[in-house]
């Protein structure tokens, strides 16, 4: 491929993305489906921009997948893992096992020999990690019971495929096997040299991700050079994928392992900042190739064959998911919205099938056609969650959270977000931790966030004023943020950037002086805090008292004097924005300040608490002879 | 022997007449604790713990203040909730206060005969002072009669003075080592401790 065509070719793939998956979700068809229209359209079944080459790219765009795993680990906590065990395991286990025999049970009794119905029954068992977990994440159902169960289940397909790459050899008769097995550092090895490599693989991810990757990203981020942060996170990626490549394991399952080992640290969010856009991209790209690799040509031979195919096995897999979801006590429209999400059949099929044609397992053919069958299912599944969400679900009573299931939600979300932990933030922190209010902080000091993680403080590092890291720090579900950054210009960035994406939070913002006051009022930020004001009152109240002032008077005096501060503050705004003209020069601030003193003489505040001593109730009475207050 | 405790309350005693002269007079008798609240507590978080504490090391516990709408001044009363805990000063457990001795010293701007069923205000300042003497009461401590300074709105300076003068007197004599407070409850004003023969006292 020359470099001439690699350029039109992701012409053609990113020109069709950005046509189609906007008119896709214009249409309430959402993303994933755009995607796989997109393929449809430029495959080379419709207008054949692409020919035989989407299915070399379907390959390479498998990593999207290994990407979203990793993505999907980092924000799993192992605590989190742990308690979902139940339902990987029962519900997962179950749903392979009863999905392959019942599949293998058919295509034996249709006459498939045994081997072939059991490899048949294995391969579609398995649902579609990437259309599944991507089209619950886009309709917002991760959270719900029916999106953990559903992700419980792939998590376990995921780690089926191993022993199921192993079983097919043996499937095949060991002379196929020898030919066909993809090469691994295990093939030479006996059993339990194997076993002891896949371990060491594992091991080598734990312990990189635990004691390796801190200090290398803490080298990295002093650098201060953001790029280099994203190459650090994408070499992570690669780098678990070729280790489990090279010991024939997963790689999707490495990536989300490597995933949760970092789930606790400290640069999560910037990691999945910078992860994120290749995973969409990579994603985008698989879903079009998807789209691409439906042969129309085989459909049209056996069109019924082929639609009786996908019909009955996403049927029976749908009867099996909701047999399970009923003794797994899902609600009926949570059970509806599982099955409808797990009925079809994966991308891992894909590999799988190639996999039983070169063993022999399956004439090319009949893997042909089932290839098709994969594709048809897995485009069928954007459709039926629409179908769910459209008809289904408004007739549904309850809400798709359910009560009971809410604390288990994968993605734990504080109702503050905090940027920028300095002496300011992290006061502020510290007093809501101390109240019980848990807050996720963002700060850009590598050494501090080290230094506080350290003491188990949930801190990230990461730019605040980046759009994707404030979407990975929760700010859809946040309720404020607390801006309180060293620097001004920073401080506004994000307050833009806030006040544009998510308009739903609060900000509460730190200025540093007045003119920094000015500009937040003109941004609209309706609560801003001086960062000095509080302190220099503060002495300003102790040294009356020390001069012998009554306490209650100083510190009234200081609120009064600080209602009046703001007061005038406001009102200079507004003189500043009739002019249109920015205070600049030395000169102008001087000027600013005698007219705040200025208006400080005016001493509002002495006149205050008449009620307590009232001169001219006094007055009154020594005119009058009748009594009259207390 | 007697120990005195003042918990005085004035929010703007710098601009006081009558309470800035009793403050004077009588801070530094021996024997006596002045606990200045509004000076102690000016953001009014009470310390609850020092002033319990403080309770427990007096006999006798006056609250002085100015008599504002019948009653006392803000701080007063967030001292009287929060200090005043159950099981502490009240209920079942309650017994910290039990004994000891419990009442006002207050300036009230009308003269004596206006706090009277047909005077101005109606009703006697004993019954305006009702809710501490029934609080007192469910403390387990004697209400003490009331010290109070009437017509202070007419005083001029000199009066003001002597009023002063009196009080400083009256605490003197709490605060004797052999003074024996069993009789204080059953006057009609604190004020009038001063009209008793030396040896009934």
């Amino acid at each position: 491929m020359d470099q001439h065509s690699l350029l039109f070719q992701a012409m053609v793939y990113l020109a069709a993305a950005i046509v189609f998956v906007p008119l896709a979700k214009k249409m309430g068809l959402g993303a994933v489906l755009g995607y796989l229209i997109a393929g449809i359209i430029i495959g080379p079944s419709l207008l054949g921009f692409i020919g035989t080459e989407g299915e070399d790219i379907m390959h390479f765009a498998e990593f999207g997948v290994v990407m979203m795993l990793f993505l999907i680990g980092i924000e799993l906590e192992p605590a989190l893992l742990w308690r979902l065990r139940a339902s990987i395991l029962g519900l997962g286990g179950l749903q392979v096992i009863l999905s392959a025999a019942a599949i293998a049970g058919i295509a034996f009794l249709v006459g498939q020999p045994m081997n072939t119905s059991l490899a048949l029954g294995m391969i579609l068992s398995l649902s579609s990690t990437a259309i599944v977990l991507q089209t619950l994440n886009e309709k917002g159902w991760m959270g719900t019971a029916a999106g953990q169960s559903a992700f419980s289940v792939l998590l376990f397909q995921d780690i089926a495929v191993i022993p199921m790459l192993a079983i097919f050899p043996l499937l095949a008769g060991n002379a196929a096997a020898e030919a066909s097995h993809t090469h691994s550092l295990r093939d030479n090895l006996p059993g339990w040299g194997q076993t002891l490599v896949v371990l060491g693989a594992v091991a080598v991810i734990i312990i990189a991700g635990r004691y390796l990757v801190r200090p290398i990203m803490r080298i990295i981020a002093r650098t201060r050079v953001r790029e280099l942060f994203t190459a650090t996170a994408l070499l992570m990626v690669v780098a678990i994928a070729v280790l489990m490549n090279l010991v024939g394991l997963s790689s999707a399952l490495g990536a989300f392992l490597g995933g949760v080992v970092l789930a606790n640290s400290e640069y999560r969010h910037e990691l999945e900042s910078d992860i994120e856009p290749f995973k969409g991209l990579l994603l985008g790209l698989f879903f079009i190739a998807v789209g691409a690799s439906i042969d129309f040509k085989l459909i049209m031979a056996q069109p019924w064959l082929i639609m009786g195919l996908v019909i009955g096995i996403m049927v029976l897999k749908g009867i099996v998911l909701l047999i399970l979801g009923k003794i797994f006590k899902l609600n009926l429209d949570q059970n509806l919205l599982f099955a409808f999400a797990l009925a079809d059949i994966g991308e891992f099929a894909f590999v799988l099938l190639s996999f039983t044609s070169q063993t022999h397992l399956m004439s090319a053919e009949m893997s042909a056609m089932m290839t098709a069958v994969v594709a048809i299912s897995m485009a069928l599944t954007p459709l039926i969650m629409l179908l769910y969400e459209k008809v289904i679900q408004p007739y549904s009573t309850r809400s798709e959270v359910t009560a009971e299931r809410e604390a288990d939600t994968i993605h734990e979300k504080n109702p503050v977000i905090i940027a920028g932990f300095g002496r300011f933030g992290s006061m502020t922190g510290r007093f809501l931790r101390a109240n019980g209010i848990n807050a996720t902080i963002l700060d850009l000091d590598s050494d501090r966030v080290d230094a506080l993680h350290n003491l188990g403080i949930k801190v990230y590092y990461g730019d605040a004023s980046r759009y994707d890291l404030l979407v990975a720090a929760g700010a859809a579900d946040a309720k404020m943020l607390i801006i309180a950054t060293d620097h001004p210009e920073q401080t506004r960035d994000i307050v833009k950037m806030a006040q544009r994406y998510f308009p739903h939070l609060q900000l509460l913002v730190r200025a540093e002086n007045n003119e920094d006051t000015f500009e937040l009022m003109d941004l609209g930020v309706l609560h801003i805090y001086r960062e000095t004001v509080d302190t220099s009152l503060r002495v300003g109240v102790d040294a009356l008292r020390m001069l012998g002032q009554r306490a209650y008077h100083s510190e009234r005096a200081a609120r009064t004097f600080f209602r009046q501060d703001e007061r005038t503050l406001k009102g200079l705004s507004a003189l500043r924005d009739d002019k249109k003209q920015y205070i600049n020069s030395m000169k102008e601030r001087i000027e600013e300040m005698e007219k705040l003193i200025s208006s400080d003489r005016i001493k509002t505040w002495l006149d205050e608490g008449q009620g307590w001593d009232p001169e001219t109730l006094r007055d009154e009475i020594r005119g009058e002879s009748e009594e009259a207050a207390p | 022997m007697a120990k005195v405790l003042i918990n005085f309350a004035h929010p703007a005693l710098e601009k006081s007449r009558v309470h800035l002269q009793l403050v004077h007079a009588i801070k530094n008798i021996p024997g006596i604790t002045f606990n200045d609240l509004y000076e102690q507590y000016p953001d009014l978080d009470i310390n609850v713990a020092r002033e319990q504490k403080l309770m427990e090391q007096h006999d006798i516990i006056f609250l002085q203040h100015p008599f504002y709408w019948y009653s006392a001044p803000a701080i007063i009363k967030q001292w009287l909730d929060l200090v005043l805990e159950h099981g502490w000063a009240y209920g079942h457990t309650g017994k910290a206060l039990q004994g000891k001795y419990f009442g006002n010293v207050i300036s009230a701007g009308g003269p004596e005969q206006s706090y009277h069923p047909e005077g101005h205000h109606g009703h006697t300042i004993h019954e305006f002072l009702l809710p501490f003497s029934q609080t007192a009461k469910l403390c387990n401590m004697h209400y003490v009669a009331p010290y109070v300074i009437y017509g202070v709105h007419r005083q001029d300076i000199s009066d003001i003075r002597e009023d002063a003068a009196a009080l400083a007197q009256v605490l003197e004599i709490l605060s004797d080592k052999n003074f024996d407070p069993a009789p204080l409850p059953r006057l009609n004003y604190l004020n009038q401790i001063l009209q008793l023969p030396a040896q009934t006292r």
